[in-house]
């Protein structure tokens, strides 16, 4: 954990830039959302300014945290042939790596999640919680919602093992999950039938979730019940990895890697 | 009565450098918040003309300022003061017509296009050079011919070995028949045989069309083979023009006259236009530094003693070179202090 | 110009390179026209909530998108690599571009052409077109020739953005991931009617990175339209000028980009 932590504190540059990508977005997304509500008496989807905002600035500032880009270093691994030494070491693979990537994910905190949110924060206001549990929640939540991203993540990886070009698959899975897990618009945007397809999928887990209780959408009760779901799904997401990995080792194995 | 001889000097000056120079600044993070700054010259000072016809060789160690002077010939970089003419255009501000006119060659970088097969470079050449396709024909044929590429025409840039692309990267230098051929280190890393061949086609080519050659090069025997005149670099100075033999005299370095006795002899330390350098096997073999003539040498031994055998060792060109180099060395740190 | 052939040869040559791995490219093709599906879901997903956007309906913000990314689409597929200028400085290769007797930028935007582009660009004009007939104009000459013009000033806007990025890259080599943030985040601006950002911003995105002129703008042109930010309301016929006084701009930043690495020593 303490490697990836590391290893991503080295690139500091690339993160501040990375920050300002975040805000200009940012910036323009909370703009169009702003109009929306202004067009529609002054919320839509349940959302007011102050939510909207809200969701807006924490969401830019868990992207970089959850990692909705593309991601492959578990690729590039199976691909080199490293993979063995990682088969080589006590524990699993896919735990390694899961630790590894919540050290990323803890570093890119420091400046790609503060950064953002703090200038937009600043320039388009933020709501304030009105309960204790919010805050909990919303850390217990976004802290989750990195496992499940990774569970998505390393199992589309580990399609390395059996397709030699894995970049259109990649690219899919980034669109898929970056309209699913309320990146583009908050899922309660779209419409009802593709709100339930959303939800039959890991996808809200990784972002919609952490973002409703910043914003307080819904009640103590309901949010425990959806912790438990992000709790469900990265449980699964990470045995089916597991499962999967091993049989992609076996067969690497058969073939002589 | 000189002018018109002047002016048709100048118009054949292919290259012009008159006390061309260009610095660097060079920063460096000292501690944690300073910040130290150096000016490195890597030409300094430099002045010498190309004739039109002519082959100069442009010799020095590495970081003496050659590839930095040969960037500044052909437009890639601005010197800092001086003046600089190529064909008569100025290399930064006339860059596009200047690249009519020359054919450049660097070692180290290549001109072809990496994933495509050699022909189409060529044929993408002639296109950029608006060569009328005879023409272009003919002269690929003659460097087909002459380097004996032919076999590899369709094979992928990135596929060739070095000495292959290398007569690739000539024939594509040569391709618009260029008034001036610029090589920058073209047999670094080659194969005896293929550096013999590169020197056997240019010499041949200039031979035939009369093209100005500058050539940089660490390997001696290049330019022995190739060039009318020598321009020694050091520290981005000047400190030897003229041929390849004055050379070695400036240099000091003697040529060695080895003789083997039939019999033990005394050291022949007063043989007339010769020094006595050593004695071998007891007298058996003894090596003399010619002063003078070696037919008078050799003629003054074998009357005072029976000459078994003789041989005579020219300088080795790389010790005449070292030699300058250490020679400027030493002037350099001796004006420093 | 006899050089025009030219650069026809060397974009076949770069092209070469491209498309020989047939299977990938037609994957890329695909993947570029679905990111662009992206954009697309976001406007309808906004438009499901709401019935208009700073006073204008779905179908005439979809015709902002379709110009914007039409626009955006091409000049990216031409010289979106610009600002890659210092990947070829790191490899070696951009020395070789000097030695020939061609313009710089030419010859980079010819090596580098992004075919894969091509899935993004052609589902646009298709959306262009389809929007256009879905909103039965008044059609009149003028409107005619804004219809034409308004993608290719797009094109030019954002052809600008690139090639000034690679300019920059020249001076501050770093400053690429910012020169890209602002670019692409143009692009997603100019999807938009301008009117959703504050004043200042939006006065911003108008005069000084002209996104406005590539999409919005000529929308409104097209619409017959007032701005409600207050605008003249010839301004936004003037967009094929802007566009042109954009390029020029990018042009200069690109030359002396190019004379500070002649000057500096790469």
């Amino acid at each position: 954990m303490r490697a990836g932590f590391r290893r991503y504190a080295i690139y500091r540059r690339a993160t501040l830039a990375g920050a300002f990508t975040n805000t200009v977005f940012g910036v323009i997304r909370v703009s169009i959302f702003f109009a929306a509500a202004d067009a529609s008496g002054g919320s839509v989807a349940g959302y007011d300014r102050a939510a909207l905002s809200t969701y807006t600035w924490v969401g830019q500032g868990l992207i970089a945290v959850v990692w909705l880009f593309a991601w492959t270093p578990v690729t590039l691994r199976v691909r080199s042939g490293d993979v063995a030494i990682d088969l080589g070491r006590p524990v699993h693979p896919i735990a390694a790596w899961l630790a590894e990537d919540i050290g990323r994910a803890g570093q890119a905190c420091l400046i790609r999640f503060i950064g953002p949110l703090l200038v937009g924060g600043l320039l388009y206001g933020l709501q304030v919680p009105t309960r204790w549990t919010t805050l909990p929640l919303f850390l217990l939540s976004a802290a989750l919602a990195v496992v499940v991203s990774f569970g998505g993540r390393v199992l589309v990886s580990l399609i390395a093992f059996w397709l030699v070009d894995v970049r259109g698959v990649l690219t899919l899975y980034v669109l898929t999950s970056n309209v699913l897990c309320g990146l583009l618009v908050p899922v309660h945007f779209l419409p009802g039938w593709a709100q339930a397809f959303a939800y039959a999928t890991p996808f809200p887990s990784m972002l919609q979730v952490p973002l409703d209780m910043a914003t307080e959408r819904y009640g103590d009760a309901e949010s425990v019940a959806l912790l438990a779901m992000q709790v469900g799904w990265a449980a699964v997401l990470l045995a089916v990895a597991v499962r999967v990995f091993d049989r992609g080792t076996r067969k690497l194995v058969l073939q002589g890697g | 009565m000189s002018e018109p001889g002047s002016t048709q000097r100048e118009r054949e000056m292919i290259v012009e450098i008159e006390d061309l120079s260009r610095h660097f600044v060079v920063r460096r993070s000292v501690g944690r918040l300073r910040r130290e700054k150096r000016v490195v010259r890597a030409v300094d000072g430099i002045s010498f003309t190309v004739g039109k016809g002519e082959c100069v060789g442009y010799i020095g160690a590495n970081g003496a300022g050659k590839s930095t002077t040969i960037k500044m010939l052909t437009g890639i970089l601005v010197p800092t003061s001086g003046r600089v003419r190529v064909c008569g255009l100025e290399p930064v501000r006339q860059r596009r017509e200047l690249a009519r006119r020359i054919g450049v060659v660097f070692g180290q970088r290549s001109q072809l296009w990496w994933d495509l097969p050699l022909a189409e470079s060529f044929r993408l050449l002639a296109a950029i050079h608006r060569l009328p396709a005879e023409r272009a024909a003919a002269r690929l044929e003659r460097c087909v011919e002459l380097l004996d590429i032919g076999p590899f025409l369709d094979t992928p840039v990135r596929q060739l070995s070095l000495g292959q692309r290398m007569r690739g990267e000539v024939t594509a230098a040569l391709l618009h028949s260029p008034e001036l051929l610029l090589l920058d280190e073209p047999t670094v890393g080659l194969d005896i045989v293929s550096k013999e061949a590169l020197r056997a086609f240019l010499s041949a080519e200039r031979a035939e069309t009369g093209t100005t050659i500058l050539l940089t090069t660490h390997d001696l025997p290049d330019i022995e083979r190739l060039s009318d005149r020598v321009v020694v670099v050091d520290g981005g100075r000047v400190v030897h023009t003229g041929t390849l033999s004055g050379l070695a005299a400036e240099a000091g370095v003697d040529r060695v006259l080895t003789v083997e006795l039939t019999a033990p002899a005394e050291p022949l330390g007063d043989v007339p236009g010769t020094r006595l350098l050593s004695v071998e096997a007891g007298g058996l073999r003894q090596h003399l530094a010619l002063t003078g003539s070696a037919a008078a040498a050799v003629a003054a031994v074998s009357a005072r003693t029976e000459l078994r055998d003789l041989t005579i060792a020219e300088p080795d060109i790389e010790d005449v070179v070292a030699r300058l180099y250490r020679r400027a060395a030493a002037t350099r740190s001796s004006t420093v202090d | 110009m006899a050089d025009t052939r030219v650069y026809a040869a060397l974009l076949r040559a770069g092209m070469a390179g491209q498309a020989t791995y047939r299977a990938s490219f037609a994957v890329e093709l695909v993947g570029t026209a679905m990111g662009m599906g992206l954009d697309f879901v976001e406007i309808f997903a906004v438009f499901h909530q709401v019935p208009s956007i700073a006073g204008l309906s779905f179908v005439e913000v979809v015709l902002v998108f379709a110009i914007a990314s039409t626009g955006f689409a091409t000049a990216d597929l031409l010289v979106g690599q610009s600002d890659a200028v210092i990947r070829h400085v790191r490899d070696g290769t951009f020395d070789v571009v000097l030695l020939r007797p061609l313009s710089v930028l030419g010859q980079l935007a010819a090596a580098d052409v992004q075919l894969r582009r091509l899935g993004r660009v052609s589902v646009s004009l298709l959306l262009l077109v389809v929007v256009l007939v879905r909103l039965d104009l008044d059609w009149t000459p003028a409107r005619a020739a804004m219809a034409v013009l308004a993608p290719i000033a797009a094109t030019l806007v954002f052809g600008a953005l690139f090639v000034a990025a690679g300019g920059i890259a020249f001076w501050v080599v770093d400053a690429t991931e910012v020169t890209s943030a602002l670019t692409y985040g143009s692009a997603y601006l100019a999807q938009w009617p301008t009117g959703v950002l504050t004043p200042v911003l939006a006065r911003f995105f108008t005069f000084v990175i002209p996104a406005a002129f590539t999409g919005y703008l000529p929308a409104l042109a097209l619409l017959g339209k007032p701005d409600p930010t207050g605008l003249p309301d010839w301004l936004p016929w003037a967009s094929p000028l802007a566009a042109v006084a954009t390029a020029v701009a990018a042009g200069l930043v690109w030359r002396s980009g190019v004379r500070h690495y002649v000057g500096a020593g790469g």
